[in-house]
C-alpha cells in the first residue's frame, strides 16, 4: 500500500497534533490533579436522607476558608435551595439525587457535573468575587426541569 | 469552468447500469418515510427555537419536552436510518446487481419491522407518554411500549442489515478472487459497525428497561444503563457519518468527472472507523460519578484515534479534487479549484458539508478533551456541535445524494430547475446553520443549558445575558432556526418534485471507476473476521473492567419515575 508523500506529511502533522493535545490533557490530569469529576462514593438513592452526610443537607465548615456543601438534587429543586459563604471561600460540593438524573452546574465556573442516583459526585470551587451565583440543572429531569435552580450567596 | 451547470444535462454517461426496479421500489419506500419524518421533525425544531427565544408559547396540549423528543427521534433516528437504508439498498443493487427475491423479501421484512417500531414510538410520543428525549435516560420512565417500539426499530434495522451483508457475501462468492466494489465494502463496514453498536442499546432496553418499565423488576442500575446507551450512542454518530463518507468516496469523484485518489486508503479509513468508534462511549460520561479517571482517560485516548480516519478522508477527498482539477487543465497552487463544478448542487451541497466538518470536527475534539469537557458539558455548545456534524455535514451530503438518488429511482430527470432550487436550499441551510449553531456554541460557553425550555431562572443576571447579546442570544438562534425551517420546507418540496413532478427521463447513479491503485489494495482489508475480532478485543479492553465494577459494586437501584414526564 502506497502512501503519498503529502499524505505522510499531513498525517504526521495531524497525529502529532493529537499526541500533543493528549499529552497536555494527561499532564494536566495526572500531574496537576485536574481530573474530571469521577467520585466513586455510593448511596442508596431511595433512602438518601437516612445516612450521613445527606441526613443533614447543608453547609458545613471544615476549616477557616473551606466548606463542604452537602446537597440533594431532586425534581425540580435542590436541598438546601440557598447557601451563603464569605468571599474567598473554597466550597466542596457533594451532591446526590433522590430521584432521577440531574446536574449541578454553576455557569461561568468549571463546576458542571452530573448527579446520577446512587452516586455522590463532587467538585470544588473557590469563590473570589462576591455576588449571587446561579446553580442550574442542565440534564433533562422532567416537565419542570427548566425551573430547577438554587443560589449561592458569596458575601463580603 | 463556465456554464458548469450545463453539465447537468450532458451528464448521462452511465445510464445503462441502474438500480433494479424492484430494488428501487424498496429504496423509495424508505425515502417516503424519511422525508415525512424530516418535515415533522423540522416543524418541531422550528417550534423549539421560537419557544426558547420566548417568542411564542406552546398550546397547553403540546409540551416543550414532547416536541424536543419528537425532533430528536424523527431527525436523528428516523430520517437518518431510513435515508441510509434507502441509499445502501439502492447502491448495493447498482454496484452488486439486483437483490435475489429471497433477500429482497428479507429487506421488506426489515422495513416493515422498522416501520412498526417507528409508528409505535411515534404514537407514544404524540400521546405524551414518552417525553424522555432520544437519549431516554433511566430512571425517567416512558410507557413500556415505547421501549418495545425502539426494540422493533433496532431489530428491523438488523434484518435489513443482514440482507445487505448477505447480498455482498453472495456477490463475493460468485466473484471469487475479485476485488469487491468499494460501495459494498463500505456498506459492510457501516452495517457491521451498526450491529455491534446496537448490542449495547439492545442489552439495556431488553434486559433492563423493558422488565423494569413493565414492573417485572423493581429497580434499574442507572449507571450501567447509561454506559450501555453510550456504548451505542457514539458509534451511532458514525452510523450517520459513514454513509455520507461513502458518497464522498464513491460518488463525488464521478460527479466532478474524476477518480478516487486511493482505494486502499479509503478501505483503511473505514476499517479504522469500525475499530475505534465503539470503545469510546465514556467521553459522553466524563462528568459523571462511578467511572474512574483512568478508564475515562483510556477511552479519551481511543476517541482521539478515531480522528485519524477523518484526517485520512479529508486528504483523500481533497486529493481527488486536486487530481481532477489538474486533469481538467487547472494549474498553480489553487487554480485547479476553478475546475470543480461549483454550480452543480450534487457536488456543492456535500462540499458545503465537508467545509462545515472542519469547525465541527475541531469542536468535537474540544468536547472529548477530558477535564475540559466541564466547560461545555450539557450546554447549548453541544447542541451547536451536533447541528454542524449530523445536522450539516451529514444532512447536506444526504440532500446532495437525494438530487440524483431520487430521480434515478423514480425514472425522472435531474433538471436545471431542480439544480437551482438545490443551490438556494444549500445556501439557506448553511446560512441558517451559521446563525443557529454559531449562536448555540457561544451561548453555551456562557452556561446556557441544553434540553431546557424557556427560562430566565427568575431573572437571574447570568441567565438574562443569554437574551441580550447580538450573537449570544436565543433570538439569534431562533432566527437561524427560521431560516433552516424555510430550507427544510424547500428540501421537502424538492423531494416531492423529484418523486412526482420532474419530467420523466433518466438520471445517473454516479459510481466512480476504481482508483488507479485499486489493483494493489492489500487482500487483508477483506478479512472481516480479523477486523471484527480486533474490534471486539478493543471493546472488551475498554469496557470489561468498568462494567464489571458497575455491576458488582452497584449501589441500590432506582424505581420508575414516569410521573415526572407528564
Amino acid at each position: 500500500m502506497h502512501l503519498h508523500r503529502y499524505e505522510k506529511i499531513w498525517l504526521t502533522f495531524g497525529i502529532g497534533s493529537l499526541i500533543i493535545f493528549l499529552t497536555v490533557l494527561g499532564v494536566s490530569a495526572f500531574a496537576m490533579g485536574h481530573q474530571p469529576p469521577s467520585h466513586m462514593a455510593k448511596v442508596d438513592p431511595q433512602n438518601v436522607r437516612s445516612e450521613a452526610p445527606f441526613d443533614e443537607p447543608g453547609l458545613r465548615q471544615i476549616d477557616e476558608t473551606t466548606y463542604q456543601a452537602n446537597i440533594i438534587a431532586m425534581a425540580f429543586t435542590y436541598q438546601p435551595n440557598k447557601i451563603e459563604v464569605p468571599v474567598g471561600s473554597t466550597v466542596r460540593f457533594h451532591v446526590t439525587s433522590s430521584d432521577v438524573v440531574h446536574s449541578f452546574t454553576i455557569p461561568n465556573t468549571n463546576v458542571n457535573f452530573m448527579v446520577t442516583p446512587g452516586h455522590i459526585n463532587m467538585a470544588e470551587h473557590t469563590f473570589t468575587e462576591p455576588g449571587t451565583y446561579l446553580v442550574l440543572c442542565n440534564e433533562y429531569c422532567g416537565t419542570g426541569h427548566h425551573h430547577m435552580q438554587m443560589t449561592i450567596e458569596v458575601v463580603e | 469552468m463556465k456554464n458548469s451547470a450545463l453539465r447537468v444535462e450532458e451528464y448521462s454517461s452511465d445510464l445503462d447500469v441502474r438500480v433494479a426496479p424492484k430494488d428501487a421500489a424498496l429504496s423509495m419506500a424508505h425515502i417516503y418515510i424519511a422525508f415525512s419524518a424530516f418535515l415533522v421533525g423540522a416543524i418541531a425544531g422550528l417550534l423549539q427555537g421560537l419557544v426558547r427565544g420566548g417568542m411564542i408559547e406552546l398550546p397547553s396540549w403540546l409540551g416543550y419536552y414532547q416536541i424536543l423528543t419528537a425532533h430528536g427521534v424523527l431527525l436523528a433516528l428516523v430520517f437518518t436510518t431510513y435515508f441510509i437504508f434507502a441509499f445502501l439498498f439502492a447502491g448495493m443493487s447498482r454496484t452488486h446487481g439486483a437483490f435475489s427475491d429471497r433477500l429482497r423479501k428479507l429487506s421488506w421484512t426489515g422495513f416493515i419491522v422498522l416501520t412498526i417500531g417507528t409508528l409505535l414510538a411515534a404514537v407514544l410520543i404524540i400521546l405524551n407518554e414518552a417525553s424522555v428525549l432520544y437519549t431516554f435516560y433511566a430512571p425517567l420512565t416512558a410507557h413500556p411500549l415505547y421501549y418495545v417500539g425502539l426494540t422493533l426499530f433496532v431489530v428491523g434495522s438488523w434484518i435489513s442489515g443482514a440482507a445487505l451483508l448477505a447480498h455482498y457475501f453472495s456477490w463475493k462468492k460468485a466473484h471469487k478472487g475479485e476485488r469487491t466494489p468499494l460501495f459494498g465494502y463500505m456498506t459492510v463496514a457501516t452495517i457491521v459497525l451498526w450491529i455491534i453498536a446496537c448490542l449495547g442499546v439492545a442489552v439495556t432496553v431488553l434486559l433492563q428497561m423493558i422488565p423494569w418499565a413493565f414492573g417485572l423488576t423493581d429497580e434499574i442500575n442507572v449507571l450501567l444503563s447509561r454506559t450501555l446507551f453510550w456504548y451505542f450512542g457514539h458509534p451511532l454518530v458514525y452510523f450517520w457519518l459513514l454513509p455520507a463518507y461513502i458518497a464522498w468516496y464513491v460518488s463525488i469523484p464521478k460527479i466532478i468527472g474524476g477518480k478516487l485518489f486511493s482505494d486502499s486508503l479509503a478501505r483503511m479509513a473505514f476499517v479504522l472507523f469500525l475499530l475505534f468508534s465503539i470503545p469510546v462511549g465514556f467521553h459522553h460520561q466524563l462528568m459523571e460519578a462511578g467511572i474512574s479517571h483512568m478508564w475515562k482517560f483510556i477511552q479519551t485516548l481511543l476517541t482521539f484515534v478515531v480522528i485519524v480516519p477523518s484526517l485520512m478522508t479529508a486528504f483523500s477527498i481533497f486529493g481527488t479534487f486536486e487530481q481532477t482539477g489538474r486533469a481538467k487543465g487547472g494549474t498553480g497552487i489553487f487554480y485547479w479549484l476553478h475546475k470543480l463544478p461549483w454550480k452543480d448542487v450534487r457536488f456543492f451541497a456535500p462540499f458545503m458539508g465537508m467545509i462545515i466538518f472542519i469547525p465541527a470536527g475541531a469542536g468535537g475534539i474540544i468536547n472529548a478533551s477530558f477535564q475540559m469537557n466541564a466547560v461545555i458539558h450539557n450546554t447549548l455548545w453541544v447542541v451547536g456541535h451536533f447541528h454542524l456534524t449530523v445536522g450539516s455535514t451529514v444532512l447536506l451530503t444526504f440532500f446532495g445524494i437525494s438530487y440524483w438518488l431520487i430521480p434515478h429511482l423514480t425514472g425522472r430527470k435531474f433538471t436545471p430547475f431542480l439544480n437551482r432550487l438545490g443551490m438556494v436550499q444549500t445556501w439557506l441551510w448553511a446560512i441558517g446553520m451559521f446563525f443557529m449553531s454559531g449562536g448555540m456554541h457561544l451561548i453555551g460557553l456562557l452556561g446556557a443549558p441544553r434540553r431546557t425550555a424557556y427560562t430566565t431562572y427568575q431573572n437571574h443576571p447570568d441567565a438574562l445575558v443569554w437574551f441580550e447579546g447580538i450573537f449570544t442570544n436565543y433570538i439569534t438562534i431562533a432566527i437561524g432556526g427560521v431560516i433552516l425551517f424555510v430550507a427544510a420546507v424547500m428540501m421537502f418540496y424538492n423531494f416531492i418534485y423529484m418523486t412526482w413532478l420532474a419530467p420523466k427521463g433518466d438520471t445517473e447513479f454516479p459510481i466512480s471507476e476504481p482508483a488507479e491503485d485499486a489493483s494493489e489494495t492489500p487482500k487483508v482489508f477483506e478479512n472481516w473476521k480479523l477486523w471484527i475480532g480486533i474490534a471486539i478485543v478493543l471493546i472488551l479492553f475498554a469496557y470489561t473492567i468498568p462494567i464489571y465494577d458497575m455491576i458488582v459494586n452497584a449501589p441500590p437501584g432506582s424505581p420508575t419515575f414516569d410521573y415526572l414526564i407528564k
